[in-house]
């Protein structure tokens, strides 16, 4: 408090002299976490991250892919028994028939919302410590649209006729219906997943140009033509870095307003409807929550092991992963939250159809989904208050998967029990999956494997320019070396500025 | 001269030594010239006294077209050509043409600013005469350089050398173009 009894005395001592209020309150130097531990250089920077490319593919590189190839041959049988017989090998029946394919359509979609949400939200807010985590996460959101877009693709059944979801001028004269938010929901996941490509690719081209070099002065003239070619004969110039850093942050700024209308239009979905337990206002903020919860958990899950694997301790920091735990235990009392409050406003709302539905979701058929859902969401984040808890990487990454597990389970309870029992009990039914439907599922996470692994070895898993601008070294006015205590980049610089 | 001289090239070892070096160039007057970063150096468009990147107006006009482009489909093909009641719903309304329009709108920003950011930039170049120097690898790994381009009307061989060398460059060379 000493700079704000200065600053109220300092008018009466300087009152003649001009603005000296100005040069003696000096603003506090809060300490700031270092990103890069261990003052690592430049250059230390591109040997990491180039190595793990130009290294020989480590055995258990093969290992992991082989098996996550095996895995995804699941997701080609179920499809492939489905196309060749009918949408009908699905467990779907009256009343239930929306169950596992928009369950995962939404798990899957949700796990990608922590990739913007950390290259973009994270990126407006200046959150450094988000650039060692920001390329992987990205690839991660790519790879989870992937197997999200697989799911309400093969559920249309004959899915060569999947192009009448876009408005493609065809024989029937017939256009879609824009007044429904499944095809709102089209244009949403088609943008976003567009969007996130384009902005992932963006980022890399510094580090493809750093490669290409690389590789064309080690011999490699084919690898250096292919990543020469991507990275558009970026040769570092500061007239691109400024239109660069301009575009990247325009794309920052609409992916942002971009991942939270993609998840609303998700819950549009049921929002919109009028079954009992989905007609609810509170849906869009809840499952863009909700989704932003269930990605760190999927965030975690992959960047840990590749922490330990590569020995990317010095650039994924115990600040970093306090970070992650941070947000991911924020969002999921944000999803415990939304759950109470579904409740409250179930009972408040004095509907009776309303009220049976949330009984149902805890006492009815479905309870062991529920509990589940409750024990993985709101139980297990709040571990992450435990700065114990948030040291061990190996409880943490369990901690993650419990995460991984709870978020697919509340896709499960919301969308299962609601339709399993709606106002009629006439009509009322217990829906289980077919093995077809579960191989599927199974399969979409060695699709998402082997995908990720064939980024984790051709592509820079981390953006080795941005790394390096957090780097104390990068500050250009060169006051900052030797001082461990604050991040170079992110101190004021009153000179300059 | 044998083969036409691109310009001259001089090295720097640290971000401020070429922040510094970078602020003398600007201030000596040269229009055609460039620093080569491996990173986004902060600050670095004042010490060159570059002006704001016009790729947000790109990016604007990207916008503002998709907004246009989902109002008209939505519009178009359920008023015009082909209406249909469905669920009694009128037959174009900007409220439910909104999320779709949005997303366009996003869509078409996103393509605007990278495709603005290539053409403003000029590339894809992949024959630049700074990619055939010798050490530029460094240049996208450590290393910071200052080119300053022969067509600029202040280029002087000898003077421009020597204002490289007294701003703090070292292994100042000349570039083939």
């Amino acid at each position: 408090m000493a700079h704000v009894e200065h600053a109220a005395t300092a008018p009466a001592l300087s009152a003649s002299n001009g603005p000296a209020i100005l040069q003696e309150v000096k603003p506090a130097v809060l300490p700031r976490a270092v990103l890069v531990q261990n003052h690592r250089s430049f250059s230390w920077i591109t040997e990491k991250i180039c190595g793990i490319i130009e290294g020989k593919t480590p055995v258990w590189w093969w290992v992991c892919f082989s098996v996550a190839c095996f895995v995804a041959s699941f997701t080609v049988a179920g499809l492939t028994y489905l196309v060749a017989t009918g949408v009908g090998v699905w467990g779907h029946a009256n009343p239930v028939n929306w169950a596992w394919d928009i369950v995962n359509f939404v798990f899957w979609i949700g796990i990608g919302h922590a990739g913007t949400l950390i290259s973009a939200i994270l990126c407006l807010l200046r959150q450094k410590w988000r650039t060692s985590i920001n390329r992987a996460a990205e690839a991660m959101t790519i790879f989870a649209v992937v197997c999200a877009a697989i799911f309400p693709v093969f559920h249309v059944g004959r899915i060569w006729y999947a192009w009448y979801l876009f408005p493609i001028p065809n024989s029937n004269v017939i256009w879609q219906n824009f007044r429904s938010p499944l095809e709102w929901d089209v244009f949403a996941v088609s943008t976003y997943g567009t969007v996130s490509v384009l902005f992932w690719y963006v980022g890399m081209i510094p580090d493809l140009a750093t490669l290409r070099d690389r590789f064309f002065f080690a011999g490699h003239k084919v690898r250096s033509f292919l990543y020469g070619v991507f990275a558009m004969g970026w040769r570092g110039s500061n007239r691109h870095w400024s239109n660069y850093e301009m575009a990247y942050l325009i794309l920052a700024g609409i992916s942002t307003p971009l991942v939270l209308s993609v998840h609303t239009i998700v819950s549009f979905d049921f929002a919109v409807s009028l079954i009992p337990g989905w007609h609810t206002t509170i849906f869009p903020p809840y499952f863009v929550a909700g989704a932003i919860f269930s990605g760190f958990g999927m965030v975690l899950t992959l960047i840990l092991p590749l922490r330990a694997v590569f020995h990317l301790e010095d650039l994924i920091t115990q600040y970093h992963i306090d970070c992650m735990c941070k947000i991911t235990l924020a969002t999921g009392t944000i999803v415990g939250y939304a759950y109470s409050i579904e409740f409250f406003i179930a009972w408040y709302s004095a509907n009776p159809y309303e009220g049976f539905a949330f009984i149902n979701r805890a006492f009815g058929h479905y309870a062991w989904a529920y509990w589940v859902m409750i024990s993985c969401n709101v139980i297990t984040p709040q571990l992450f208050w435990s700065r114990r808890v948030r040291n061990n990487t190996t409880l943490v990454w369990v901690l993650a998967i419990f995460v991984n597990v709870g978020m697919w389970f509340e896709r499960f309870v919301i969308i299962v029990t609601s339709l399993a029992r709606d106002f009629l009990p006439s009509s009322w039914g217990y829906y289980s999956p077919s093995v077809v439907e579960i191989f599927t599922f199974f399969g979409t996470f060695g699709v998402f494997s082997s995908l990720f692994l064939l980024f984790v070895r051709f592509l820079p898993l981390m953006p080795m320019a941005e790394l390096k601008a957090v780097t104390p070294a990068a500050d250009a006015h060169g006051h900052d070396h030797g001082d461990a205590a604050r991040d170079g980049a992110a101190a004021p610089h009153p000179r300059h500025h | 001269m044998a083969a036409q001289s691109f310009g001259l090239i001089a090295t720097f070892d640290k971000t401020p030594d070429v922040y510094r070096a970078a602020e003398k160039v600007r201030d000596a007057g040269y229009r055609h010239w460039d620093v080569i970063t491996p990173f986004p150096v902060h600050g670095l468009d004042k010490a060159m006294g570059l002006k704001r990147s016009i790729v947000p107006r790109i990016s604007l006009a990207g916008g503002i077209t998709g907004l246009v482009t989902g109002m008209t489909l939505v519009w178009w093909t359920g008023a015009v050509e082909n209406p249909l009641i469905v669920g009694g719903k009128p037959m174009f309304s900007p409220i439910f043409a909104f999320p779709v329009s949005y997303e366009l709108a996003i869509l078409f920003t996103a393509f605007a600013t990278i495709i603005g950011m290539f053409v403003v930039n000029g590339l894809p170049m992949h024959y630049h005469p700074v990619l055939k120097y010798d050490h530029i690898r460094r240049g996208m790994d450590d290393t910071f350089y200052i080119v300053i381009e022969a067509r600029d009307p202040r280029f002087n061989l000898a003077n421009t050398k020597a204002l490289l060398a007294q701003a703090g460059g070292r292994d100042i060379q000349e570039l083939e173009a």
